[in-house]
Order: C-alpha cells, then sequence, then structure tokens
C-alpha cells in the first residue's frame, strides 16, 4: 500500500509563480523517502498541500488511500508535519505544546499527557516541561517540533529539513531516532540539505526541480549512477609529486595529501597496490565530495535547457 | 464529523485561551478594570453627582450595565482577534490546520476562548460598579442571555478581524475607529430619547445600542429599545458572522496560500 500518492499534482500561486507543474509521486509504506531540490524546487509547496497548508490549483493526493478532497479529515490523522520553519507558540511551555496539539487530535487528558511525557522523554526535553518554548536553544525547538508532530503518533512523517542550523551532534542522535521510528513502521518523508543526511537515511529517493520531479528512484540505483569518485589520502610521508597510477588520476593537494579519482571499472585493492609498490603509505582516506551532492547537481544541471553537465 | 475528535479539540483550544489569558493577566485582566474604576469615579461618582437621574436611576447606576457591557464586548473582541492573529503572525495556527479538527471546532473554541474573557472581566467590572452603586438585577436571564450572545458576536467579529489581518496595525483599526465610536455612541452613557428625533434614528443603525439597553433592562428594567429587536439583531449577527467565518476557513482566506 502507498503511504502517499500524488498525481498530476499542479499548483499556481496568485502573482502567477507556477510552484508545482504536474508531479506524480508514489511513497510506499515502511519506506524513508527522501525529496529533494534547490531552494524554490518546489518541495515546501508539495508538503504545504499533502498537510492542506496551501490550496493546490489541479491534481490528486491521496494519503493511506483517503483523499484529500474527500476524506481530509482522515488523511489529516495519518500525518504529522515538522516544518521548516519554527512554527511554536514561543510563550507556550513545552509541555502544554505537545499537549495541545494532542488535543487538536482528539487526544485528551491522561492519555495527551503520557504521550507527551512518553515523546519528550524520547526526545530529552522532559527536563525542560516548563520552560517556555522561547528559552530552548535552536536544536531544542526542532526536537519539540519533532515530539509535537509524533505526539499523534503519525502513520506518515514529513520532515521539512529537520536538521537544518543543528549542530552535528544532535543531527546524529535525530537520525537515531528518524532510523527507530521508521524501523518501528512509521513512514517517513524528508526534504533536506543535508545530502549526507538522506543519502544515509533513506531508501528511496525523489529530486524535484523547477516544479517537476526529474528523479523518482532508489537511492542505491542513483547512486550506482555515479560514473567517478574522488577520493584523498593522507600520506605518512612527503611527496614531491603525484605518484602515476595506472587507471588512476591523480594530483597532489600538498605534499602530504593526495587526491585520486577513480572509475567505476577500478577498485581500491587496486589502488592501495599501486601506491605500496612505489612504497607510498596511506594514513588516512575520505570522499572529497559527498556523492549525492555530486549526482544532485548532475542531474539538476543536465535538465533540458541547462546546457549541463554529462 | 468525529464529534468526539472535535469536542477535545474545542476544549484544548479553550483551556489554551484561558492559560494564555490568566498568564498575560496583567495585560488581559488588570487594564479593563482600572479603565473602569476611572470611568465609574469620573463620570459616575465627579460628573454623575451634577447629572442628577436619567430614567429614573442615579447616573452611577444608569451607566453601570452600559460599563460592563462595554467592556464584555472590547474584551472579548481583542481576546479573539490578539490571540487567533498572534497564532497566525508567529505561525503556529498551522498547528490547528494541519489537525483533523474542523474548521467549525476552530472557530467555536477561539469563539469561547473570547466569551469566558469577556465574562471575566465583565464579572470584574461588575464587582467594581458594586463598590459604587447598588444594581438588583431586575431580568436575571435576559442580563445573562444579552451579555452570552452579544460576547459571541464580538469574538466571532474578532475571529473574522484576525483571519483578514496581514499586520498588528490591521487589528487594531477596528477597535480604535469602528468599535469605540460606535461603544461611546451606543448609549452607554445617554439614553437616546435626550437626542433629537433625527439622531435617534441613526442611532438606532448601531447594533451596540442594542446590547446595551437590552442589557441595562436586564439589570434596570429600563431600555430605549424594544428587546425583542435585539435578541433578533445580535442572533442574526451571529448566524451571518459564524456563517463568514466558517466560509473564510473554508476557502483559506487569510491563512492558506
Amino acid at each position: 500500500m502507498n503511504a502517499l500518492t500524488i498525481r498530476n499534482l499542479q499548483k499556481t500561486y496568485d502573482n502567477g509563480n507556477q510552484a508545482l507543474k504536474g508531479i506524480d509521486l508514489n511513497v510506499e509504506a515502511g519506506d524513508f523517502y527522501a525529496l529533494l531540490g534547490p531552494n524554490g524546487a518546489g518541495k515546501t509547496t508539495a508538503i504545504g498541500i499533502i498537510t492542506s497548508l496551501v490550496n493546490k490549483t489541479a491534481g490528486e493526493v491521496e494519503v493511506f488511500g483517503h483523499s484529500i478532497d474527500t476524506d481530509l479529515a482522515t488523511a489529516k490523522s495519518c500525518i504529522g508535519l515538522v516544518p521548516q520553519e519554527i512554527n511554536l507558540n514561543l510563550w507556550d511551555t513545552v509541555g502544554n505544546i505537545v499537549i495541545n496539539q494532542a488535543g487538536y487530535y482528539g487526544i485528551g487528558g491522561k492519555e495527551a499527557r503520557e504521550r507527551a511525557e512518553e515523546y519528550l522523554r524520547e526526545l530529552r526535553l522532559w527536563d525542560r516541561r516548563d520552560a517556555i518554548a522561547r528559552s530552548l536553544s535552536g536544536g531544542m525547538k526542532r526536537r519539540l517540533m519533532i515530539a509535537r508532530a509524533l505526539v499523534h503518533e503519525p502513520r506518515l512523517l514529513i520532515l521539512d529539513e529537520p536538521t537544518a542550523g543543528v549542530d552535528i551532534e544532535i543531527r546524529r542522535s535525530m537520525w537515531e531516532f528518524l532510523q527507530k521510528i521508521n524501523d518501528a513502521g512509521t513512514t517517513i518523508i524528508l526534504t533536506t540539505h543535508y545530502l549526507e543526511e538522506a543519502e544515509s537515511l533513506c531508501r528511496n529517493i525523489g529530486i524535484i526541480d523547477d516544479g517537476r520531479i526529474i528523479e523518482d528512484t532508489k537511492m542505491s540505483t542513483v547512486l550506482r549512477k555515479l560514473q567517478r569518485e574522488v577520493v584523498i589520502l593522507s600520506l605518512t610521508d612527503r611527496v614531491d609529486s603525484a605518484p602515476k597510477l595506472q587507471g588512476f588520476k591523480t594530483s597532489l593537494r600538498d605534499h602530504n595529501e593526495l587526491e585520486v579519482e577513480k572509475g567505476p571499472e577500478h577498485d581500491l585493492n587496486d589502488l592501495f597496490a599501486q601506491l605500496d609498490a612505489q612504497g607510498i603509505k596511506v594514513v588516512s582516506m575520505r570522499n572529497k565530495a559527498n556523492r549525492l551532492e555530486e549526482l544532485f547537481i548532475g542531474l539538476v544541471e543536465n535538465k533540458p535547457g541547462n546546457g549541463g553537465v554529462a | 464529523m468525529n464529534i468526539a475528535l472535535n469536542l477535545v479539540a474545542v476544549q484544548t483550544i479553550i483551556r489554551k485561551e484561558m492559560v494564555r489569558v490568566l498568564r498575560i493577566w496583567i495585560q488581559t485582566i488588570v487594564p479593563p478594570a482600572i479603565t473602569m474604576t476611572l470611568y465609574f469615579i469620573i463620570f459616575g461618582n465627579l460628573i454623575g453627582r451634577r447629572i442628577g437621574t436619567m430614567d429614573g436611576f442615579d447616573y452611577m447606576q444608569y451607566i453601570a450595565p452600559g460599563l460592563i457591557m462595554m467592556s464584555v464586548i472590547t474584551n472579548s473582541y481583542g481576546n479573539v482577534v490578539s490571540s487567533f492573529f498572534g497564532a497566525k503572525f508567529s505561525r503556529y495556527v498551522e498547528e490547528m490546520l494541519v489537525a483533523p479538527m474542523s474548521n467549525a471546532a476552530i472557530i467555536i473554541g477561539h469563539v469561547a476562548g473570547g466569551v469566558l474573557r469577556g465574562l471575566l472581566v465583565g464579572s470584574l467590572v461588575t464587582a467594581i460598579a458594586l463598590l459604587f452603586t447598588d444594581l438588583s438585577v431586575a431580568h436575571p436571564f435576559i442580563m445573562i442571555s444579552i451579555v452570552l450572545l452579544s460576547s459571541i458576536v464580538f469574538s466571532l467579529a474578532g475571529f473574522i478581524n484576525a483571519v483578514l489581518a496581514r499586520k498588528f496595525d490591521d487589528i487594531s483599526i477596528v477597535p480604535t475607529f469602528v468599535l469605540t465610536p460606535l461603544t461611546y455612541l451606543g448609549g452607554v452613557f445617554y439614553s437616546i430619547s435626550l437626542l433629537p428625533e433625527f439622531w435617534q434614528m441613526v442611532s438606532k443603525a448601531n447594533p451596540i445600542l442594542y446590547m446595551v439597553n437590552a442589557f441595562r433592562y436586564g439589570i434596570l428594567g429600563t431600555s430605549d429599545i424594544s428587546i425583542g429587536y435585539a435578541y433578533t439583531i445580535l442572533v442574526g449577527f451571529i448566524v451571518l458572522l459564524f456563517s463568514a467565518c466558517v466560509i473564510m476557513m473554508r476557502m483559506g482566506i487569510g491563512i492558506r496560500e
């Protein structure tokens, strides 16, 4: 069953901006789906329509089979939204914000309080339950929005750039948490600018650009499309010039760092064997750029009319 | 429609509104109490002693129902307009918009919050009035029903103002340029029988006149207008304004792009 089905979704704003030009998208139940795209591509508009914060111009949206046109309340009850912008009542307490959200979904009294406690503990905010939201750090506000989105236990959680401006430690803990709730059966749609985030969390990916879906496939399929990879090697000893390695393109970043470009036909064992034969020892290795980022830029720039990159 | 869900949602909004009113009591409860105390001292006591009686009542007694009604109207309106516009401005209105509760539940919850603040402040002003004069209730049902209906009308009007407002200036225009003049010209401080016939006719186009006079009738038993007209106008306004709120919410005017 699909958690989300979108057919020919279109949105033209009053100022004439055509934000969505007829997108089709299917997200299976239980999936962890990445929706990527540059700023202004239409991601937030699409999420706004799914969650009924934006009126659509045309098209159909179904959430677990419930149409937002004919069965909106049921469709809404299936969704939890963590928006891009902080949209908390900054003068209300952390506890009240989550309890009130439960109430808006028809969950009141003791059950609302128990669920609020459960998710605030889960997101390490229980100690701050009596603090007003304004006093929280940026990362805490993001976590509070996640707790608020989960309190009615939605089947589909939509996160619109949830880790924007969050430090790496909190980002990692949020990833672990999201992975855990996805493993427990919650379908997750994630938009992010941290492409590493999408690569490590998501099984499927959609790329939206200029109001159109330009890629909708498995993450592994997307990654296989990469034709080249650049790694940076830190060397034990200083070298004066880049070594010549058969099948690899090399250049020196400095006397202790070597940049190596490899194609899909060569493997790293071959690389290390050649380096070893020349007496060059490697201390560590890292990717020069995020692979998904490269692919993303390639896809967006490669669109018809962009005259782009192969 | 899931009635149980919507009932919980309405209760939640009411609780949230009451928490807000009590949290900022220095802004919501104290100012009207101080303002009305000054009205009673200056208009009722100092000036009122020179005026004498009006419609057979001490001037202080005569203006007390109008001042109570004025505080109920302004606080009901002010509560809904500031609360809902604040939610819109800071975007936490989205908490309600993404939830499965009906548009009617959002409206009823906020209107109930406005009514409760109006009645809370109205009760406080009544208590202050009793420090200055004796008030006996001539028609309790009329008094309670009129104050309740008036409070609902102005809470609904405040909701519409909040939905249409785009900036903070927009939420002060109606109270400053419409509500306050209509209230002052609505027979709070005088009987329209004192006015020339033409201005009596003009005054009768002011809906607040009916609310103030019907409320005064509930307390003192005297009125410039027919109580039946007052009920008709109040119920008519409630139906009209509630329908407008529902239509605006359904279309997403001012809240959905």
